[in-house]
């Protein structure tokens, strides 16, 4: 039958909203981030469609007075960083995830429900509060200072505050939950007949755990990595607060350029950067699973 | 078999835990706390005292952010959850849909890209398109980015639905309409109210994007948080936290009580 007006259709009609918002709000505004990227940068902020691939150049050159071009590595350090950065927080989220959701997971019903209530609680604490309480912390005289001066520890120390430990400790606060529901998922469909099998061949506590449990529950670290990776490498509010101004990730960086520095092209290509690298690892992600999942219809 | 023998036990792994838990709760505890300082410095107890709340909620400016981002929360909630539900219809019950992938892939868009690229998306387009109202500009923006949000619980609850049930309403003789109206919506209302729920509490919550926007003079309750930050740690600062804490525990509370109902 053909669509009329009498007879409409209605798959077409229901996803026209949805489609219609996402492609003016964000996949053309992306293809005008992609032509920003190259164009020049205006009087007064903003940018002039006068096409050029200076942004890029800029993030690796500095240009000197006579037009040369000198090999500048500080947007190169803001990239490594980040990347650095959100690697060691999804490490260290996965280290200390496994051992909380597996406790969870052998809890009673009832106990088991209010724990990863516990656990998803301070994700509906606004995010903005989370990261500044760390500031009330790892700040001067903030409660981790005060504490070892009371102890008679040390009695003058460097903040805590404006570095990447800060950063990486926001990082991972801010993170955690979403790395511990997916693991806790995929203990939670673990047969633990499988376990008991594994002793019952001699296989100790240690084997089992890296023979059986961490094999099996592989895919929910992978989700979690995903969930933890991609939004550390935007982060914006932990390097601001916490980093400090000379301390950046690429997140406050593209802030910058499009807020105070008013460098919308090198602002564009940083996203663009930015972009790419989520993408590069959520392709790579992607592509294992399949091979994966091939495997083992294979096998 | 006592707990210490079962094979299924890690020895440490529960001391880690209450360890993880108090990790958790550290900072949350650490702001309440000083809020009732009664010092105007945070770090020096000067008693108990609850005169930085009154002095919070008597800030003018506070209370205009409040009011901003609830106007903003509650545009995006409504108009993010209605694209959403027509959306999760379609995807998961309509049939001889094209595109399907592709399609879902598109509504959770938001959730692919960093946050930082979505607001330097709709940045860049209302500068373009030369919108410069505040307010217009940080509800579009919002209703963009809760749509998954919206989406993620609907689509979930909908996958759990006996299809029977519309089909049985259909067989006797319901029209579209009226089984929807009828059967699957009253269904599905419990994900449709936790897909709002999460799409108002991720619009409240926003600084990236609003503070992206807020040249445009619409200062959202996150934005304005962020300038008291930046002008140093102060006991009011911690009164404004605790309050909005005690809001989103409120929330939480509700919906995981909503949910255990079903």
């Amino acid at each position: 039958m053909k669509p009329s007006i009498k007879n409409p259709n209605w798959n077409v009609l229901g996803l026209l909203p949805a489609h219609v918002i996402m492609l003016l709000t964000l996949i053309i505004p992306i293809g005008i981030i992609v032509v920003v990227s190259f164009s020049t940068r205006g009087p007064y902020g903003g940018f002039e469609y006068v096409f050029t691939s200076a942004p890029y150049k800029q993030l690796l050159f500095n240009q000197g007075w006579t037009g040369e071009l000198e090999f500048n590595p500080q947007y190169l350090i803001v990239v490594a960083r980040t990347l650095v950065l959100s690697a060691v927080t999804t490490s260290i989220c996965l280290l200390l995830s496994f051992p909380v959701a597996y406790f969870i997971a052998l809890q009673r019903p009832t106990v088991k429900v209010l724990l990863i209530y516990l656990v998803t609680l301070p994700f509906w604490v606004s995010m903005i509060v989370r990261v500044y309480s760390w500031i009330i912390i790892l700040g001067k005289d903030g409660v981790i200072e005060k504490t070892l001066r009371g102890l008679g520890l040390v009695d003058q120390m460097d903040s805590l505050l404006f570095g990447n430990t800060a950063m990486l400790v926001g990082l991972v606060y801010s993170y955690i939950p979403l790395m511990i529901l997916p693991i806790f998922a995929s203990i939670e469909k673990l047969d633990h007949a499988l376990i008991e099998a594994s002793h019952d061949l001699y296989g100790n506590r240690l084997t089992t755990l890296r023979r059986v449990i961490l094999p099996l529950i592989r895919p929910g670290m992978i989700a979690g990595a995903i969930l933890v990776f991609v939004p550390s490498l935007g982060a914006v509010l932990e390097p601001t607060l916490l980093g400090g101004g000379k301390t950046m990730m690429m997140g406050n960086l593209i802030q910058l350029q499009f807020g105070g520095a008013r460098n919308w092209p090198l602002g564009a290509a940083i996203a663009i950067v930015l972009m790419a690298a989520v993408m590069v690892f959520l392709v790579f992600q992607g592509l294992r699973s399949i091979r994966t999942e091939g495997l083992e219809r294979a096998s | 078999m006592s707990t210490r023998d079962d094979v299924r036990r890690y020895p440490g792994f529960g001391p880690f835990s209450v360890i993880f838990f108090a990790y958790l709760y550290l900072p949350i505890a650490v702001v309440v706390f000083y809020s009732f300082n009664a010092n105007r410095i945070v770090s020096n107890w000067g008693g108990f005292s609850l005169h930085w709340y009154t002095t919070a909620l008597s800030n003018a400016n506070l209370l205009t952010a409040v009011k901003t981002s609830l106007l903003v929360a509650a545009v995006a909630t409504v108009a993010s959850t209605l694209v959403a539900l027509m959306a999760a219809l379609v995807l998961v019950r309509g049939r001889n849909v094209r595109f399907r992938r592709i399609s879902e892939t598109v509504v959770n868009l938001p959730l692919l890209l960093p946050e930082i690229v979505v607001a330097v998306a709709v940045l860049i387009l209302f500068s373009e398109v030369g919108l410069a109202n505040g307010m217009a500009k940080l509800m579009i923006a919002h209703t963009t980015f809760c749509i998954p949000f919206a989406f993620l619980p609907i689509r979930a609850r909908l996958q759990g639905m006996d299809l029977d049930l519309e089909e049985a309403a259909r067989d006797l003789y319901a029209t579209g309409w009226v089984a929807f109206r009828r059967v699957t919506l009253p269904l599905i209302l419990p994900g449709v109210f936790a897909g709002a729920m999460l799409a108002f509490v991720i619009s409240m919550d926003d600084f990236i994007t609003s503070n992206l926007l807020n040249s445009g003079g619409a200062t959202t309750l996150p934005v304005y948080i962020f300038s008291l930050i930046k002008q140093g740690v102060s006991p009011q600062l911690n009164a404004i936290s605790t309050l909005i804490m005690v809001v989103s525990v409120v929330l939480a509370t509700a919906a995981f009580l909503l949910q255990r109902r079903q």
